[in-house]
């Protein structure tokens, strides 16, 4: 996936409105934020797609229910692991880490 | 493969045929006319709500297909952007001596503007002449569809549904 | 640990618990609307569509303006929506049990209304766990209310309703959608929402499903596969579609963990999504003082959800005494009127015959209740 994913025309929504940007660090790369969203989102809009691997045969994965319920996204958060990133906002600074097996 | 809406997501020619909500020739020979391609019995019925001039009627049960009465319609188009299903058109076979002019609902980016050589596409999407935009109306009551007028050949009007999506630009 | 007090309590601030709340608190009953999520609306302001139905029950308005002027409804009647609070339990004596800002409470109430929604299926075939596989839910989520593109070139498992609005979404959001495949020899949904697709150059490949998707750390592809009349590959038809993205529009579970708490009775209705509480005309369940609306009775959309939320709301009112039992019937036939209404039809009928047993199964699980004493 490439990068800049954000839809920022839209021909129902309309244009994004200006939301202040933050930073986020997403295993130590920073990734720019809009304050108020999901983890989730704005790792994909840098393009991250595989947020954690899985316990047995470490394989990776990403967003799958994007409502909190498949915990398939969950990564560690800011030193805390198993957060569902599709439902928790980001926060200016966050720490965001790729999550191995349970954690 | 099979034919029909259900099969292809395309009516076939005989369930246009029998839809109670296309109009005959020669109403449409005479000018601007709603042509109403809901061929499905589903509950719904905003276009009986939004025509003004009651040419559209669905009845107590909003899952019978709606019925245009084509000598009560303006071809006012108001009927276009109430539609959820986008089935509906205005086709005007008197548009000019060679051109008939065919409006339908458009909901993407960017919009085309009049004057705009464009692509037609029929219901398969596929390209069937070339057209030329005439207008765009996008009023507050379309809700941000777009209903948008395109200049075809008059013997393309029956195929002619939509146009080809026009390239978003560069980020 | 902190304690809350209310007359109505309603899980789940979607379409069908707001109109719950609204029903009920004009009634002018106490209500507390709870909802895990940090913004009210379920899953209804991701709907950028006109909406079907009846336009005397605001069909041909999109979905996020029917959520929007619910919202605002709601907050007229004085019901209070408590957010970021997850229902994690529901105990017969000590009563719901809620983590808020990161901390345990309880509320009692003297109804509760489980309105928990839905969730998406998985399905599982070699590739479905890679990243770049997701519900076609979780894609409108991420392009309309997150606007983010979850990929660049789509494709779509699935041709219900789900499937073909999600497809069409992409699109309008600028995605490219590879193709619609759906397993089953017809398309599920609207014949007009496939219609769209078709205008826009999407084919649609019934009798089709995927046989795998490929790719080493995310999605590159997918082989698709012809299927014949029973369901079985045609091999020999195998074909390489080029995404970086597979949506699967598999249809959707309800939410219905709280409701086995409670100890409700439940039916089996595949239609309806599978297990689903049994309830009466008045979205009663078979415990006492525990009402049920929208998706988590029974896979529906959310039209219906709203209509049965507004049965428990007047329901639950009424059994307090706010409503006079003509006022309450009144308001309630006409909402079953509109409920039975979108239950018509070609693609009404399933679910009309659902809810027909679903509601006989309770009437028939009383008479045996009362025959045992």
């Amino acid at each position: 996936m490439s990068e800049n994913a954000r839809i920022l025309h839209h021909p129902i929504l309309g244009d994004v409105t200006k939301q202040k940007e933050i930073t986020i660090y997403f295993d130590g790369k920073p990734v720019k934020a809009k304050e108020g969203e999901p983890i989730a989102a704005a790792l994909m809009s840098a393009g991250y797609r595989a947020f954690r691997t899985t316990a047995k045969r470490h394989e990776p994965r990403g967003v799958f229910c994007a409502i909190g319920r498949c915990t398939d996204c969950m990564m560690i958060v800011d030193g805390r692991p198993n957060t569902r990133t599709c439902i928790t906002p980001v926060r200016d600074g966050m720490r965001v880490e790729t999550q191995h097996g349970l954690a | 493969m099979k034919e029909g809406i259900m099969y292809t997501g395309v009516p076939s020619d005989k369930e246009l045929a029998a839809c109670p909500g296309r109009p005959s020739r020669e109403r449409m020979e005479k000018g601007r006319v709603a042509v109403i391609e809901c061929v499905q019995e589903i509950p719904c019925n905003p276009c009986e709500a939004a025509c003004r001039f009651h040419a559209i009627h669905v009845g107590e049960q909003i899952t019978a297909l709606p019925r245009l009465d084509e000598e009560a319609c303006t071809g006012c188009g108001l009927c276009v952007a109430a539609c959820p299903g986008l089935a509906i058109t205005i086709v005007d076979m008197a548009y000019s001596d060679t051109e008939a002019a065919v409006d339908f609902p458009f909901e993407y980016i960017p919009l085309p503007k009049p004057g705009m050589k464009v692509e037609a596409v029929n219901r398969r999407g596929e390209v069937v002449c070339a057209g030329r935009i005439v207008s765009i109306k996008k009023p507050a009551a379309y809700a941000n569809t777009a209903v948008v007028s395109v200049a075809v050949p008059k013997e393309a009007a029956d195929e002619v549904r939509s146009i080809k999506r026009l390239e978003r630009e560069a980020k | 640990m902190r304690g809350i007090e209310t007359e109505i309590a309603i899980i789940g601030a979607g379409s069908a618990g707001l109109c719950a709340a609204a029903e009920a608190a004009k009634a002018g009953a106490k209500v507390l609307v709870i909802d895990e999520n940090s913004r009210p609306g379920g899953q209804l302001y991701k709907q950028i569509h006109k909406f079907f139905g009846s336009s005397a029950h605001q069909a041909g308005v999109r979905g996020y303006e029917i959520g929007r002027r619910l919202l605002e409804h709601v907050q007229k009647t004085g019901a209070e929506v408590m957010l970021d609070s997850l229902a994690y339990g529901l105990f017969p004596k000590e009563g719901i049990g809620l983590i808020h800002e990161g901390r345990h409470c309880l509320v009692k109430a003297k109804k509760t209304i489980i309105a928990a929604g839905a969730k998406e299926n998985y399905l599982a075939f070699p590739g479905s766990t890679l990243p770049g596989v997701m519900g076609a839910g979780a894609a409108q989520t991420m392009i309309n209310i997150n606007r983010v593109l979850p990929g660049k070139k789509v494709l779509m498992l699935g041709s219900g309703n789900v499937g073909l609005i999600v497809s069409y979404q992409l699109l309008q959001a600028g995605a490219e959608v590879t193709a619609l495949v759906e397993a089953a020899p017809k398309i599920g949904g609207y014949g007009v929402h496939a219609g769209k697709l078709r205008r826009a150059g999407v084919p649609i490949l019934v009798g089709h499903t995927i046989r795998q998707i490929l790719g080493e750390n995310e999605v590159r592809g997918v082989e698709i596969v012809a299927l014949d009349e029973k369901w079985q590959p045609i091999w020999g038809t195998e074909q390489t579609l080029e995404c970086d993205t597979v949506c699967l529009a598999a249809g959707l579970n309800p939410m219905t963990e709280l409701v086995w708490m409670a100890g409700c009775a439940f039916d089996y209705i595949p239609a309806f999504g599978g297990h689903v509480p049994l309830h009466d005309e008045n979205m009663e369940t078979t415990v006492a003082g525990i009402y049920v609306a929208g998706d988590v009775t029974g896979v529906e959309e959310a039209s219906s959800a709203m209509e049965e939320g507004r049965l428990a709301g007047i329901a639950a009112a009424e059994a307090l005494g706010y409503l006079r039992k003509e006022d309450a019937e009144k308001k309630k036939s006409a909402v079953r009127e509109s409920l039975s209404v979108l239950r018509s039809g070609y693609f009404g009928e399933r679910r009309r015959i659902s809810k027909e047993k679903q509601l006989a199964d309770m009437a028939e699980y009383r008479k045996k209740r009362e025959v045992c004493g």
